[in-house]
């Protein structure tokens, strides 16, 4: 049992058969890659699992209890954090409140009227905030408006206002799309770094093949709203069925 | 102390300073000079100084905050208002449990009201607060006229039950006070050619807007004004963070129309009079102006939108023809009557063609509002005090403060 179980998810938008009987694993502990050309379905099946979409028929079960019907919320507080193509992060707000707010989500939970209270007091939450902008390289930043941050930094910000909360499960949706080669190369060393020093496990899905060989240790392709192979990286490589997914049959 | 860092405590206290001081820095001018017209500080315009902008500093928690832009406020004021009314009816004059009624109405009608206006952002969000008020105005001038009062409003009568103030002795009217201290009691104090007026009424006023200012400022620097602003900032990020954003957005809108009821309330409690123009869309237009004048999302901002706005509606409008006249007095007559045409469309009635200006003026150049303008000020001469003292120090000399 994985600790993200897929089972004969379909799904329909009018006359498009978007997702056709997925099965996936994704075993805890692992990085697991979701590769396929476009329109293979890959954010369809990213939305059913974030409870952005509900998948016509199917399961979706995270550590043993159906993800299907809740909120993001709820979701995110059974402990799945999920990292944009865009990066998402409050823009209004600086550097050090983006990283105190997911910290205060994971201990006051997704509503609490905590209006007495001071910000400047909540030293605990200061002090874990500032820890992970530490280990992020951003300290110095903590009191930039996190708007005029370059991509790079923001792509960092949001990986690690997820990593505070602890997840037990990253979902990263084409972490590096749009990126200069070096923040590129900046993401994955950061990634990497998570998943040897965390007791984490990472969902990607990625279209620069060049980041999900550097990365996965499992990787599904994905064609047509249906899984083609899944396998180690190695054997992915040399698959005729990805060759053809992607290159068209002459290949 | 009291919870605040020094920054806001300084603020806290020279609001505290300028409200309780009003009477004086309000009435610069002497009794009888020509620039007397220009004095502000006469109780009936300080109240409304300080209960808009206690309705000022509530709307900004909504709007300065999360952004839900609301143009239905003024409801929530005039439901302030009926409820307070209604208490000084029935129970007594004092004004202390009219007030308490009057914010716990606004805030149970604000639940509702933005229990579902909050369905929806943006602009869908507006119009639906919109249509809430112009619904309560609409039903406050027909159908609700049993406790409304219709067109004629409400008003204590001698007949009124006032079950703990008992029957009121032969002749005398009921007086809105404070256990026993009426409201519009006021002490003058002449000091050569001015005067000063102290109101009961308005420090009343004036403590419930320090108040309201005190309690908005812990608010601000809570972590629940942090989610607040998280909530304008990026709310797909906030719900992919386990946060639910709609509880936090409609305890923000109970909470302004909490502060729209506390001036509602405050209304009556100065003047015992309540009518449905109140709610009025105007009435909720003027507090967004507010807001946005002095810079939402600023403490201090609302408070001065506030009092610019009631300055110019009470002092600008007063100005006519024949003062005009005085003022150009010494110019030949041709060219008197030239620049008395031109500036006679700017004063008088014609003040809202000033506001419309001076709004128009803010919001291209300083969409801070007048907080803004004030800090740019402040950086101004901080940046020529910097370099003065930088090309000065040979010779050693200080600007002057």
């Amino acid at each position: 049992m994985g600790i993200l179980e897929v089972k004969n998810v379909n799904k329909r938008f009018g006359g498009l058969q978007a997702l056709g009987d997925v099965n996936l694993s994704v075993e805890e502990g692992s990085v697991h890659a979701i590769i396929g050309p476009n329109g293979a379905g890959k954010s369809t099946l990213l939305n059913c699992l974030i409870g952005k979409l509900i998948p016509d028929t199917g399961s979706v079960m995270f550590d043993g209890q159906s993800v299907l019907g809740r909120k993001p919320y709820e979701i995110n507080q059974m402990g799945i954090s999920r990292v944009f193509q865009t990066p998402e992060i409050f823009g209004d707000l600086t550097v050090l409140e983006n990283m105190m707010i997911p910290i205060f989500a994971k201990r006051d939970g997704a509503f609490r009227m905590h209006a007495i209270e001071s910000t400047e007091r909540e030293s605990g939450i200061i002090e874990q905030a500032e820890q992970m902008l530490e280990s992020l390289n951003m300290a110095d930043q903590r009191h930039n408006h996190s708007a005029s941050m370059s991509r790079g930094n923001k792509r960092r910000l949001e990986i690690g206002m997820c990593l505070a909360q602890n997840p037990r499960l990253l979902l990263l949706d084409e972490p590096t799309a749009g990126m200069a080669r070096a923040d590129t190369n900046n993401t994955i060393d950061l990634l990497k770094q998570i998943s040897d020093d965390r007791d984490i496990t990472i969902a990607i899905i990625e279209h620069d093949m060049h980041v999900v060989f550097s990365l996965a240790n499992r990787i599904t392709v994905l064609a047509q709203g249906t899984p083609l192979v899944e396998d180690t990286p190695d054997k992915i490589k040399g698959h005729p069925k990805v060759r053809e997914a992607y290159l068209g049959e002459s290949a | 102390m009291l919870g605040l860092n020094k920054k806001d405590l300084k603020l806290l206290l020279i609001v505290a300073v300028l409200a309780i001081l009003a009477p004086f820095i309000l009435n610069p001018f002497p009794e009888d000079s020509a620039m007397a017209q220009f004095n502000a500080g006469y109780p009936d315009l300080m109240q409304r100084f300080v209960i808009f902008g206690i309705f000022a500093i509530g709307f900004n928690i909504l709007f300065g905050l999360t952004g839900y832009l609301s143009f239905g406020h003024a409801a929530f004021l005039g439901v302030g208002s009926y409820a307070a009314i209604w208490m000084m009816k029935l129970l007594t004059m004092n004004v202390i449990p009219a007030i308490m009624l009057s914010v716990l109405f606004a805030g149970l009608f604000s639940l509702i009201v933005g229990w579902i206006s909050l369905r929806r952002s943006g602009i869908y969000f507006a119009i639906l607060t919109l249509a809430f008020a112009q619904m309560s105005y609409s039903l406050a001038y027909s159908v609700l006229t049993p406790i409304t009062g219709g067109e004629t409003g409400l008003q204590p009568k001698v007949t009124d039950p006032r079950i703990l103030d008992g029957t009121l002795p032969q002749g005398e009217t009921a007086r809105a006070n404070i256990f026993g201290l009426e409201m519009n009691s006021s002490y003058d104090l002449i000091v050569g050619g001015w005067l000063f007026t102290f109101n009961v009424g308005y420090y009343i006023a004036a403590i419930a807007m320090l108040a309201s200012f005190y309690v908005a400022i812990r608010i601000f620097r809570s972590p629940f004004g942090t989610m607040l602003r998280a909530v304008k900032s990026n709310q797909t990020r906030m719900y992919y963070t386990g946060l639910n954003a709609k509880p936090y957005t409609l305890a923000a809108f109970v909470i302004s129309g909490m502060y729209a009821g506390l001036a509602g309330g405050l209304l009556v409690a100065m003047d015992t009079q309540a009518g449905a123009e109140r709610m009025f869309w105007t009435a909720s237009g003027e507090v967004v102006l507010m807001t946005i004048l002095g810079g939402a999302g600023t403490l201090i901002g609302p408070v001065l939108g506030a009092g610019l706005i009631k300055y110019m509606e009470n002092i600008l409008s007063k100005i006519n023809k024949d003062i005009l006249h005085q003022w150009f007095a010494f110019l030949p007559d041709g060219l008197e009557d030239f620049i008395i045409t031109i500036v006679y469309p700017f004063i008088g009635k014609g003040w809202h063609l000033t506001l419309g200006l001076i709004f128009m003026g803010v919001v291209i150049f300083l969409p801070g509002g007048l907080v803004e303008g004030g800090q740019r000020i402040a950086r101004l001469f901080r940046g020529k005090k910097a370099k003065e003292s930088d090309s000065d120090k040979s010779t050693q000399s200080t600007p002057a403060e």
